[in-house]
Parts: C-alpha cells; sequence; structure tokens
C-alpha cells in the first residue's frame, strides 16, 4: 500500500487538475479543499496520538487574518504563506503548552475553548477585525509578479497544489521517524514511553506546533482563495468540519485528508446546488455512510479497492 | 561482586495504613541476580517504582552507583542507566514487536529525528539482533496485541534490554508464562542478561526460578526484610518457608499487582 500511494496521489492531482481546467468554477471549489486538506493533516497528526481537537479552525482563522493584517504592508502571497505558517506555530506552542497536559476530551474541549476564545476576540475588537463584517483581501502579487484575476487564482491553485504534495511528503516521512511512532506510542502506552527515557509530552507538543503550523498555511490559502476574512473560520463548526473531513477521508494515510476535503468539498457543493434545504443532511448521511460501511474512510476504500490495506 | 551498584537506605512509603517500605536498607551488587520474593502486596513492586522514580519514598534515599536519584524523574533515571520491565507487559499494541525494539533503541539513540525512518538500518538491525538473543525473530513483524503471554513478557523485557541498562529491574518476568515455557523462558532471560553484563532484580513468585537463576535473594515481608542471603541458605530457612512458601502453595488471591 505504502508504494501506491505516490500513484495514488499522482492519480489525485492528475484528477484535481483536469476537474480544474474542465470546469474553471471548480478551481475555487478544489483550491478550498486543497488548503483544508493542508489543515486537515494536522488533525490527522493529533489522531495518530489518539487526540482529537475540536479547535483547529484557530489556527486557520489565524492564518487567513494574519494574510488579511498583512497583505496591505507585505503584499506579496509567497511571503504571507510562511509568515501566517510561523505565526500559526508560534501560537500554537503557546497553547500547546497547556493544552498538551491534557488527554482525550479534555483536550479536545480546551482546543475547542481557545478556539471560540480567539472566536469572540474577532468578533468584539471591532475597531481592528471589523466584526462579523470580516476583512477583504485585495489580489495580490505573487512572488513580485503582478497577476490580473484568472493568472493569479491559478498561481493560487498551483501552490496549494504544490504545497500539498511537499507537505503530504514530509508528513509521510515524519511520521514513519521515531518521532512519528512515538507519537502514535502516546495512543497505546504513554507511560512506557516515560519508562524509556522520551518525554511524551515534548512528542506530542512538537506533533501539535506542526499542526498548527499547517493549519496557519490551510487558512493562508483559504484567505487568499476567497479573498474575504470573517470570525466564522474560527467557530467551533469549522473546527467540527475539520474532524468529519479527517474521518470521512480516513486516518490511515496522508492522503486521507485530501480524499477526503476533495470530497466533502464537492459533496458539498452539488448537494447545496441541487438540493438546497438539505445539504446539510446530505453531507450528514455521508459521514454516517462512511462510519458504517467504511471506518477506513474514503483513503481505506480506495486502499482496498488496489487490493492493501490502509495501514 | 563486593561494590554496591544500588543502595537503598531507610526506605519507607505508607498507602494510607499499609506500609509497602517500612525502613528498608538494601544494597544490590554490582553484576548479580537478585531476586525479591514474598507474599503479594508485601510492597515488591512499590521497591522497583521507587528505584525507577515513579514512585517517592516517604523517607530514606536511594543511590545508584553513589549518586542519590530519590526525586528524579522515571525518565531522568531511565538516562542513568537504570531500566525496568512490568508484570503486565507494557508494549505499544498498535506497532509491531520489531517495531517496539526499534522504538527502544531509538529512544536511547535519540528519538528527535523527524524525516529519517524509525527502521532506518542501524535501528533495525540492533532490533533484529536483540529479538534473535530472544528467540523472537519468528514473531517480529506480528502485532504486540496479537502475542501470546510468554512472547509478550519477553518483547516487554527486550524493549528494556535495548536501553541497554547497567541496572533491570523485572516485575515478575514469568508470571503469566505457560509452566511448560517457563525454564525455557528464564534460561534465555539469564543468557542474555549475562551477555550484556547486567546486573538485574527480579520480583518472583516461581520458587525453582529464583533457586535456579538467583545469585542472591531477599525476601521482603511487611515493608521489611525478613532474610537476604543465597537460595540454597534462604529457601531453606524454616520461618522464610512458613511466611512465603506456605503462602504461595495456596494461590487464591492473586493481585494483578503484588
Amino acid at each position: 500500500m505504502k508504494r501506491i500511494e505516490p500513484i495514488l496521489a499522482l492519480a489525485l492531482a492528475g484528477a484535481i487538475i483536469a476537474a480544474a481546467v474542465a470546469a474553471p468554477w471548480l478551481r475555487f471549489v478544489l483550491t478550498i479543499a486543497l488548503a483544508k486538506g493542508i489543515a486537515v493533516m494536522g488533525i490527522l497528526l493529533l489522531l495518530r496520538a489518539g487526540q482529537v481537537s475540536f479547535g483547529h479552525a484557530l489556527y486557520i482563522a489565524f492564518g487567513a487574518y494574519t494574510v488579511a493584517f498583512l497583505a496591505p504592508r507585505v503584499g506579496d502571497a509567497v511571503v504571507l504563506l510562511p509568515l501566517a505558517a510561523l505565526g500559526a506555530g508560534a501560537l500554537g506552542l503557546l497553547i500547546g503548552l497547556f493544552v498538551t497536559r491534557y488527554r482525550q476530551i479534555f483536550f479536545g474541549m480546551l482546543n475547542l475553548a481557545m478556539s471560540m476564545v480567539f472566536y469572540s476576540l474577532l468578533e468584539k475588537l471591532y475597531h481592528f477585525t471589523k466584526g462579523s463584517d470580516g476583512i477583504r483581501v485585495e489580489i495580490m502579487p505573487v512572488a513580485g509578479q503582478a497577476l490580473d484575476r484568472i493568472a493569479y487564482e491559478w498561481t493560487i491553485f498551483g501552490i496549494a497544489l504544490g504545497l500539498a504534495f511537499a507537505l503530504g511528503l514530509l508528513l509521510r516521512l515524519y511520521l514513519a521517524s521515531p518521532m512519528g511512532e512515538a507519537l502514535a506510542g502516546i495512543k497505546t502506552r504513554e507511560t512506557r514511553l516515560e519508562f524509556m527515557g522520551v518525554p511524551a509530552r515534548g512528542v506530542l507538543l512538537s506533533a501539535y506546533v506542526l499542526s498548527a503550523m499547517v493549519g496557519g498555511l490551510g487558512g493562508a490559502l483559504i484567505a487568499l482563495t476567497s479573498r474575504h476574512v470573517t470570525p466564522l473560520l474560527a467557530y467551533w463548526t469549522s473546527s467540527g468540519e475539520l474532524v468529519f473531513i479527517a474521518i470521512l477521508g480516513g486516518a490511515g494515510g496522508v492522503l486521507g485528508p485530501f480524499l477526503g476535503a476533495t470530497a466533502y468539498e464537492l459533496i458539498r457543493v452539488y448537494a447545496a446546488a441541487s438540493f438546497a434545504d438539505a445539504w446539510q443532511m446530505i453531507l450528514g448521511a455521508s459521514l454516517l455512510l462512511v462510519i458504517l460501511f467504511a471506518p477506513g474512510g474514503v483513503w481505506g476504500m480506495a486502499a482496498r479497492a488496489v487490493g492493501g490495506r490502509g495501514r | 561482586m563486593s561494590e554496591a551498584l544500588l543502595r537503598a537506605t531507610g526506605l519507607r512509603l505508607a498507602f494510607g495504613g499499609v506500609r509497602a517500605a517500612d525502613g528498608i536498607d538494601l544494597d544490590v551488587m554490582k553484576g548479580e541476580f537478585l531476586a525479591i520474593i514474598g507474599p503479594n502486596g508485601a510492597g515488591k513492586t512499590t521497591f522497583i517504582n521507587m528505584t525507577t522514580g515513579y514512585l517517592k519514598p516517604n523517607a530514606g534515599e536511594i543511590a545508584y552507583e553513589g549518586r542519590r536519584i530519590t526525586g528524579l524523574s522515571p525518565r531522568a533515571i531511565v538516562k542513568l542507566g537504570i531500566a525496568r520491565s512490568f508484570q503486565l507487559p507494557q508494549l505499544f499494541l498498535e506497532h509491531t514487536v520489531e517495531q517496539n525494539v526499534a522504538l527502544a533503541v531509538a529512544a536511547r539513540m535519540g528519538i528527535w529525528s523527524p524525516l529519517a525512518p524509525l527502521l532506518r538500518p542501524s535501528h533495525r538491525d540492533e532490533a533484529r539482533d536483540i529479538l534473535a538473543r530472544f528467540g523472537l525473530t519468528a514473531i517480529a513483524d506480528s502485532r504486540a496485541d496479537a502475542l501470546n503471554e510468554g512472547a509478550r513478557k519477553l518483547a516487554d523485557i527486550a524493549m528494556a534490554v535495548a536501553l541497554k541498562p547497567r541496572l533491570l529491574l523485572m516485575d515478575e518476568p514469568t508470571s503469566g508464562v505457560a509452566a511448560s515455557e517457563k525454564m525455557t523462558i528464564v534460561e534465555t532471560l539469564v543468557n542474555v542478561l549475562r551477555d550484556a553484563k547486567v546486573t538485574a532484580v527480579f520480583v518472583e513468585h516461581d520458587m525453582d526460578v529464583v533457586e535456579r537463576f538467583a545469585d542472591r535473594v531477599a525476601v521482603w515481608s511487611q515493608g521489611r526484610i525478613a532474610a537476604l542471603g543465597p537460595p540454597a541458605e534462604v529457601l531453606a530457612d524454616p520461618a522464610v518457608q512458613r511466611e512465603v512458601i506456605g503462602i504461595e502453595r495456596h494461590p487464591t488471591k492473586e493481585a494483578p499487582h503484588a
């Protein structure tokens, strides 16, 4: 399975590019899907340790607002993306020092609490954040090149796809490294790690900071794509959406988040277009079907289809 | 064998009214195999827990190579060269046996490498070598949650050995192991530990195992050391027979954590 993964990734990338070329309006949807996929890799990382964060939209919103705030001053997507990732990483370190003391439901709920604090700040500090009106992000140069709207959208799409590939590859290496395997050890025998001289909290904190960084990056891509940020990005339903995507896609491999995010966004778009009042029901039903009949998610189904196992 | 590797002096620890350690003085000599026997609930595991930093004594201290280690964290104590295994094996259940041991190797070598694989050639070779010494090569690729009790016990100890300790504390290495496998397992274990020049302390309930493999025996009873000496001498003592071996003949109350 591990060997087929890169081929599947290329196939998925090819399909995404083909879809974006064939239907220009899908380009927007797919860029958002890639951005969310990148953020959901962070959820996947924490799931390895058996922990579920119900507040990771915090880092998406932080990355998105970093872009919105700094765009008038910095004004280049290539500079803003790493800034958003680093900023989210720093915030993740600060919050992580606190939340990685806790496990399971406490870990999940503390993350949720943090994200809701951030949401309230975005809503209430109207003077800075324009409250629920949000902030517009203008089309900006990319690597010094001023672009028209179409070229800009294609460029962000390309950056999202490139980042998805690069980060997916890095995450894959990370999960198979001692740090990644120790992370998985937290799920089954955390105390044994301590008796081997490994600081379990440090292992979890490292993963948490990484998950915050990819969250920030995903958020920055969302801001560059939707070109409008609002506090809703940090709302708890957005965090729930990330966990939803992680489960829909399957936690077995790094392709899961992208399969999940693409499936999620496409179901949402088509369901909303066809049954405007029932799209949430359709999303819910799809998740229910996946949990009942394909616990490994879309990734697990793909894995079984090519005759391997999901993990 | 005259030099003490570990020295406990005046160790006291009580849980509520139960005195698990009530003024324990005990030296573990360099290179010896010291068995700790005694009735369930006497405080044998508590001694391992105190030595590895999991529990802090109310009074007294433990010195390792002349250095006071009471109050240090389990992590700091492992780094000094003291490892332990568990009565209920503590394996990473979703990993293979080889990965379990490789993780212990990585724990010793430094785990903070995020991109090189855990099963890189050096770690994998060392893990395989340890598994071969324990006779576990055949199950190297089995998931830890799919093993029988004997294999689980050995894998648990193999992980501790992968940390290259100078002192190894084993909590009932043969409990739960089928009687037919028991002697083979202990034989393997002793050979591995002798080769690695590891000093070992093991809590044990099987007097045949103690008699055959321990250099010295300490009898732990109600938080005190009731007798200490070579197995032949200690096990022949009528008082010890009454207190320890007598109870072992009536295994009615087997507490999971003695």
